[in-house]
């Protein structure tokens, strides 16, 4: 039986499209300082380091954490790196609460970082593969036809998505680390945004930003001698399925419902959308808002879109999704699965400040990556399980 | 919390070779299939699969993604990746054992080491700001490490040329080995310097290869092998990457992981050290503290085959090869990564 | 270099040459765009047709993919972008309808260009064709044809297949 493990400590920095005030180091260390001083230790007392960065053609540097030991003061200690595509946040904040439940480190620094200011992330990601047909442009291209194909089948009116971008992008005024700081937002103006990627608009799309997040994890024994609030995790699930095949369900990928509902399963949820207070949900194009509630089982196949319409993930409504203003509103690649996995520890602790859910108990982290295919989830509490 | 009891209880290597015209799924395919068959277990006994590669061995982003399709991951499966060598990723699926979510993971890794110049690849690694523009070889900064030691009378040019010809020799017994020799002390004394004080056979041979073993918990790990290479002790430690910062004449992160990883508890057999160069095999004995009866890299080491990004789980393979067939009781396993020996990660593997 | 705000900036890029491999098992592939024809592979588990036969394996079987089988050359659209956005090294002149094409005969949709017609008029489940470069242009690639185009054919209904890959 594993051990138990909290969040006693969240750190991120000002996410912005260019940190040029800091170096990949600066960005790393200025979220490392604010988890250990959240968490009230010093980095001395931190056994072990799980790091998690997407492509490193983003920076061109190859394994950077080999680099970055210096900044993390990890001399004489275990670094470890992980790489799971866009989930990469979320499934190194999974590998690294694992070190803890596994019974093998008491404290554990865990930090996601990305500072694509540093490369091209247009070029990085879309290196065009010889004897291929290079015509699609970037992460867009590549989403932008699997949301016609949710469009298409679940009878979604056009501004659904440009509610969810209006939505996410005001919840980001109320987090000063955000990326985005657009208060001004209506529909209206909204749905006269170009057509990117037709589907999808401009204000659908998220920021190109660098960033990072650090948690500090521990397990139980020191966790209740340790003063503070934290959030316990009640469980965690990853899913992986492959890019391409033929017939593959990719609006709601079959990975994407396994996931889920392992985690629903091993932290003993029965009704998601009734027993989860709030959501910090990988959604990098809007359309994925109503995507997402259908594959994760919050909303009825087809329906989720109703939910969006009806308000029921803004901040007052019944299930609040993305108060942070998600990766709609900032998004620094390697780091975003953990912001999102970060912000739904500090809603559940109360630190969530302005975009505080009132009472918020269990919250649930979400990232994906690759083509849609790599999901990883974890549930956090104010209480034990 | 007690730890579970985690053994290696089957491995699959490709023989190397370079300049492979194979698709990374192209050579995965074959040698997983080769191992589950070996080890007489399906895909859907895998409770989780973990993989080790690098971007910058292939030159794309996500080149681990295609990796996907060559394990059959449907349906969907619990699965992980690290940007770093295989032995790494076996220390993940370690942990992930150790949780007690699953009793069985199968982790795997590749490495095309000739596709590119991976001199300069692997010299990305280091400082973006102050010394990757400044374009230092790999090799020249395992050089500058070298005379070093040198200098401080820590190791001998005999020593070295001792490390290669012992390791070129070995090699005709193994089938994944690339480069062989019968070369005296003497005649690999008398070849030129490449790098000074680096001589050819004192650096790895690049190639392209890959490698997968299962790893199983307690009853079923009797199950599945006749002898299972049991996981004592495991353990990974980093040092600074700042040339003038750390003592280029040892290795502290390799002698903690050594020690926590219990190394010094027993006699240790057979050691597959994972030294791309010939003094760093000499730096991790001394480190370790590994005695004149070890027997060093039998399989040849990376000297002889050097899979970037596989070669860590290569010697996994190797040492619990060398229990599965009794010729060892406690076996040590060992993975570098970075600059200079950097980091390193170090294993110690009992027989029953 | 650039100065602001008392900084000295520097872009240092960095290159590195690789040789890359298609594989073996994706020649008869290559070859047969290099003779104006679509060669997908099928499954030797599911019977399924892969084109273009992605690593030359099924990744749901994990099977190594077996006899070559002839596709197309008509396709229908299963679903499309319109791309407006301009990025680095973009070679086609905006705005563009990038389609997910089901070649007639294949198992497995692929992307490519379709022009010859407004790009509000494409459409899921619309039959098109390709047009070849010309001959002395081809190579290895499935950049030998220059796009697709509608045939005018009644559309094809699409089922389950509409979103999927």
């Amino acid at each position: 039986m594993a051990e138990l493990c909290a969040v006693v400590g969240v750190g991120q920095t000002k996410h912005a499209a260019c940190r040029a005030d800091v170096s990949i180091a600066g960005l790393v260390r200025e979220a490392v300082d604010r988890a250990l001083a959240d968490a009230n230790i010093t980095i001395a007392d931190v056994d072990a380091i799980v790091i998690g960065k997407a492509p490193d053609s983003l920076e061109g540097v190859a394994m950077p954490e080999l680099w970055l030991a210096d900044a993390l003061a990890a001399h004489g200690k275990p670094v470890f790196r992980v790489h799971t595509a866009g989930s990469v946040g979320g499934s190194t904040a999974i590998v690294a609460a694992q070190h803890v439940m596994a019974g093998i480190h008491g404290t554990v620094l865990t930090i996601g970082f990305e500072k694509q200011s540093d490369g091209n992330a247009m070029w990085a990601l879309s290196v065009p593969i010889p004897f291929g047909m290079p015509v699609h442009a970037g992460a867009g291209g590549y989403f932008s036809p699997i949301v016609r194909g949710y469009i298409g089948r679940s009878g979604a009116p056009k501004h659904i998505g440009a509610m969810v971008a209006v939505k996410d992008r005001t919840n980001a005024c109320k987090n000063p680390y955000a990326h985005l700081h657009e208060p001004d937002w209506t529909l209206e103006k909204a749905l006269e945004t170009p057509m990117l990627w037709d589907p999808i608009r401009f204000i659908e799309t998220c920021p190109s930003s660098d960033g990072a997040m650090a948690l500090v994890l521990m397990s139980e024994e020191r966790a209740d001698k340790h003063a503070g609030r934290k959030a316990w995790v009640h469980a965690t699930a990853m899913r992986s399925e492959p890019t391409a095949f033929a017939g593959r369900e990719q609006v709601s990928p079959v990975a994407g419902e396994m996931c889920a509902a392992d985690l629903w399963r091993k932290a003993g949820i029965k009704n998601p959308a009734e027993e989860i207070d709030v959501v910090e949900m990988y959604v990098p194009f809007a359309w994925f808002e109503p995507m997402w509630l259908e594959n994760l089982g919050f909303a009825p196949r087809n329906e989720g879109w109703r939910w969006v319409e009806d308000g029921i993930t803004e901040m007052g409504g019944s299930l609040p999704i993305n108060p942070s203003g998600g990766v709609l509103s900032s998004n620094p690649i390697g780091a975003s699965g953990m912001l999102r996995f970060g912000e739904a520890a500090m809603q559940v602790m109360g630190k969530a400040g302005e975009h505080q859910i009132d009472g918020a108990k269990k919250a649930v982290g979400h990232a994906y990556g690759g083509g849609s295919q790599f999901f990883a989830m974890w549930l956090v509490s104010s209480t034990k399980p | 919390m007690a730890l579970r009891d985690i053994a290696i209880v089957g491995t699959a290597q490709r023989p190397s070779e370079v300049n492979s015209t194979f698709t990374s799924v192209e050579i995965l395919l074959p040698v997983i299939q080769q191992l589950l068959d070996k080890v007489g277990i399906e895909r859907s006994d895998i409770g989780f699969w973990c993989h080790g590669s690098c971007d910058y061995m292939s030159g794309q982003p996500f080149s681990f993604v295609a990796a996907v399709d060559a394990i059959g991951a449907w349906p969907p499966i619990i699965e992980s990746h690290v940007e770093a060598d295989g032995a790494f990723a076996l220390y993940e699926a370690w942990v992930k054992i150790q949780t007690g979510e699953v009793d069985v993971a199968l982790v795997f890794s590749n490495g095309k080491s000739t596709s590119g110049p991976i001199d300069q690849i692997l010299s990305l690694q280091t400082d973006p700001y102050m010394v990757a523009p400044l374009k230092p070889g790999f090799d020249a900064l395992a050089a500058l490490q070298a005379r070093a030691c040198l200098e401080a009378g820590v190791v001998t040019e005999r020593q070295m040329a001792e490390v290669a010809a012992r390791s070129r020799r070995d090699a005709h017994n193994n089938t994944i080995a690339f480069t062989k020799g019968n070369e005296s002390v003497d005649d690999l004394l008398a070849m030129p310097y490449t790098l000074n004080p680096l001589r050819a056979h004192d650096c790895a041979t690049p190639v392209d290869g890959c490698n997968a073993v299962v790893l199983a918990a307690g009853d079923v790990a009797r199950r599945l092998a006749e002898r299972p290479a049991w996981i004592r002790g495991i353990d990974h430690r980093i040092d600074t990457q700042r040339l003038g910062a750390r003592s280029m004449i040892e290795s502290s992160s390799a002698a903690i992981a050594a020690q926590k990883a219990g190394v010094a508890k027993d006699r240790i057999d057979v050691a597959e050290l994972h030294a791309p160069y010939t003094h760093q095999e000499l730096l991790l004995r001394n480190a370790m503290g590994l005695s004149e009866s070890t027997h060093i890299n039998p399989s040849g080491g990376a000297l002889v085959a050097n899979p970037a990004m596989a070669a860590g789980l290569a010697r996994f393979a190797e040492a619990a090869e060398s229990i599965f067939a009794g010729a060892a009781d406690r076996v040590l396993a060992h993975c570098t990564s970075g600059p200079m020996l950097q980091q390193n990660l170090v294993c110690v593997m009992e027989g029953e | 270099m650039s100065e602001a705000d008392g900084l000295v900036r520097l872009r240092q890029p960095i290159g590195v040459t690789y040789n890359w491999s298609a594989g073996p098992n994706a020649t008869s592939h290559l070859a047969g765009l290099m003779n104006g024809k679509f060669v997908g592979k099928r499954c030797p588990s599911c019977a399924l047709v892969y084109f273009p036969p992605r690593n030359g394996v099924c990744p749901k079987c994990a099977k190594i993919l077996a006899g070559d089988v002839e596709v197309g050359p008509k396709g229908t659209i299963t679903t499309f972008c319109i791309v407006n956005v301009p990025f680095l090294g973009q070679k086609i002149k905006l705005p563009y309808v990038a389609a997910q094409i089901l070649l007639d005969g294949a198992d497995i949709s692929m992307q490519h260009l379709i022009q010859e017609c407004e790009a509000e008029d494409v459409r899921i489940g619309m039959r098109v064709e390709p047009v070849w470069k010309d001959k002395s242009e081809w190579g290895p690639s499935l950049e030998n044809i220059q796009h697709f185009r509608p045939t005018g054919e009644p559309d094809r209904v699409m089922g389950s297949e509409s979103g999927a890959s």
